[in-house]
């Protein structure tokens, strides 16, 4: 039998998915004992008790100093600031989306623009926003709405195409104004599109906050991990990436099921 | 009741359809049949609105027709004819809700409860009563298109647009799509114009069959000459007259035929 017809039975299938994972932390494992019998002081590769003990000290006792708890104050407050960042951005995209993709005037006055505006590389601008909204949680927020947003209008406009034109011909048959043709074909249209958007953009999300995080700021995710760096605190800064990560995925399943969930008659919810 | 005085239709340097002269009476079943890339859905696509004409008018009611599609002509499409993203009978409710909520672009509490009424009747007519809560991809293409047809004669529209709208139907399913367009083409006494591939359909639904053809073929520049229509043939399905239905559409296939030929 050719190799491109051999599927994996349902078991087979769930070794294989977890045997990179496996194979990854065998790997790690070997190395760290490995370094640890060198030098029981390598700040390298900890080992999993390490590891656990920084965690348990990070998540679950009081910072001496402040009485807080480290890592969820932390999740709070990065996850408050992609939330809002992500949410303004997609409020904004899917209005510039209806409005260039549905109206041909707007389009011609501003789809070049926006073509142009989104090829700024954002981190390029931080400095900027820094100067302009302070170095509190606005230009964090603001650094995330300008990385992503033009990305997303640029997507959704691609969307707005892709509505058949024999559905805005037949919506306009059956007494459609242009405002209730927006109302009831293209925002329904977008809405499922604009999750799978947010999805697709969810990294590059993660990327700007952090990057805002790891310059000005003095909590968050981020910024705990450009801290341990100075002392070389590995059995911190991994299990930071491993929950952000976590936190990713998990970000990434929810709007999954969400467009799924909200609407049935949408395919790309399997995606 | 439609009246096309010296229609061109032009696309750059292509001439698609030209010097069309045309009246047509309420209640006419008129089939358009040709080659394909000989300007029929060309031409319902200048009735609908959708496109304009480059020279000569159209006339609804002696009125010129407006610049885009409106509610007093309805079309089905081959395919996208239907909503994806509303359930069978919403699809039909679209069409009394946008008239009558001007802002929200649907009705609440009563009148929605009236307007449902409506739609369940209306695709109980065909067929569909059964598949109300549906979406449209849990339904078969025949199905669709029967939804398409529905949603299009909820509005009651003066004149029925159709491109090919069986055309990606099976055999079976077409015979059946045909008996129930003849149903209600008359019941409620449309007119209907509808652009087909198939001779045997414009013949036996048509009660007028038109025929576009080009008449001048220049083989240097195949774009310099459009299409008219070459054959306008008046059929009376209610009278015995299937020797002459026979007679007709020979011509009509003999005429197309050489044409394959020559080109």
């Amino acid at each position: 039998m050719r190799l491109i017809n051999r599927h994996p039975s349902r078991s087979g299938g769930l070794m294989l998915l977890l045997l990179p994972f496996i194979v990854l932390m065998a790997v790690y494992f070997t190395g760290s004992s490995m370094r640890l019998a060198v030098n029981p002081d390598d700040k390298l590769l900890p080992s999993a008790a390490q590891m656990v003990d920084a965690v348990k000290d990070i998540a679950f006792n009081a910072d001496k100093r402040t009485g807080e708890y480290l890592l969820w104050d932390d999740t709070v407050s990065s996850l408050r600031r992609l939330g809002i960042g992500l949410v303004v951005s997609a409020v904004i995209a899917l209005l510039a989306a209806i409005a260039t993709g549905a109206f041909p005037m707007v389009s011609a006055a501003f789809s070049p623009f926006i073509t142009v505006i989104s090829m700024i590389p954002p981190l390029a601008v931080l400095p900027i926003l820094f100067i302009v909204f302070g170095l509190d949680e606005l230009s964090k927020v603001v650094l995330i709405v300008v990385g992503i947003t033009p990305m997303i209008i640029r997507d959704l406009h691609a969307r707005v195409s892709e509505i058949p034109t024999e559905l805005w011909v037949k919506a306009q048959t059956l007494g459609a104004t242009s405002w209730t043709l927006v109302l009831r074909l293209v925002l329904p249209q977008l809405l499922p599109r604009l999750l799978v958007a947010m999805r697709l953009s969810l990294g590059a999300a993660w990327l700007f906050l952090i990057a805002a995080e790891a310059i000005a700021s003095t909590d968050g995710l981020g910024y705990r991990i450009f801290l341990m760096r100075r002392y070389l605190a590995m059995d911190v800064i991994l299990p930071y990436v491993a929950w952000i990560t976590l936190l990713a995925w998990l970000a990434d399943e929810l709007l999954r099921r969400l467009t799924q969930w909200a609407f049935p008659w949408y395919g790309g919810g399997t995606r | 009741m439609i009246e096309i005085r010296n229609v061109w239709k032009e696309y750059g340097d292509q001439i698609v359809l030209e010097r069309l002269n045309l009246r047509v009476q309420e209640g006419e079943f008129c089939s358009m049949v040709g080659a394909s890339g000989c300007g029929k859905s060309t031409f319902l696509r200048l009735l609908l609105g959708q496109e304009r004409a480059t020279r000569g008018e159209i006339l609804l009611d002696g009125e010129r027709l407006p610049r885009e599609p409106d509610a007093h002509r309805g079309v089905v499409f081959q395919r996208y004819s239907v909503f994806d993203h509303l359930s069978v009978v919403r699809n039909v409710m679209l069409g009394l809700e946008l008239p009558r909520a001007k802002f929200m672009g649907r009705l609440f509490g009563a009148r929605r409860r009236a307007a449902r009424d409506e739609a369940t009747a209306m695709l109980e007519r065909v067929g569909l009563g059964a598949a109300l809560d549906k979406y449209p991809q849990q339904l078969s293409g025949g199905m669709q298109q029967r939804l398409a047809i529905a949603q299009a004669l909820m509005m009651k529209p003066r004149v029925l647009l159709l491109d090919e709208p069986f055309g990606a139907l099976d055999p079976g399913i077409r015979k059946d799509m045909q008996e129930l367009l003849l149903t209600l083409w008359r019941e409620s006494k449309l007119t209907i114009f509808m652009v087909t591939h198939d001779l045997k359909e414009g013949f036996t639904l048509g009660s007028r069959v038109l025929v576009f053809d080009k008449v001048r073929v220049d083989p240097q520049a195949p774009g310099a000459y459009g299409a008219r229509i070459t054959y306008d043939i008046a059929l009376d399905h209610s009278r015995d007259c299937a020797s002459s239905i026979h007679m007709a559409r020979a011509t009509v296939e003999g005429a197309s035929r050489v044409e394959a030929v020559s080109a």
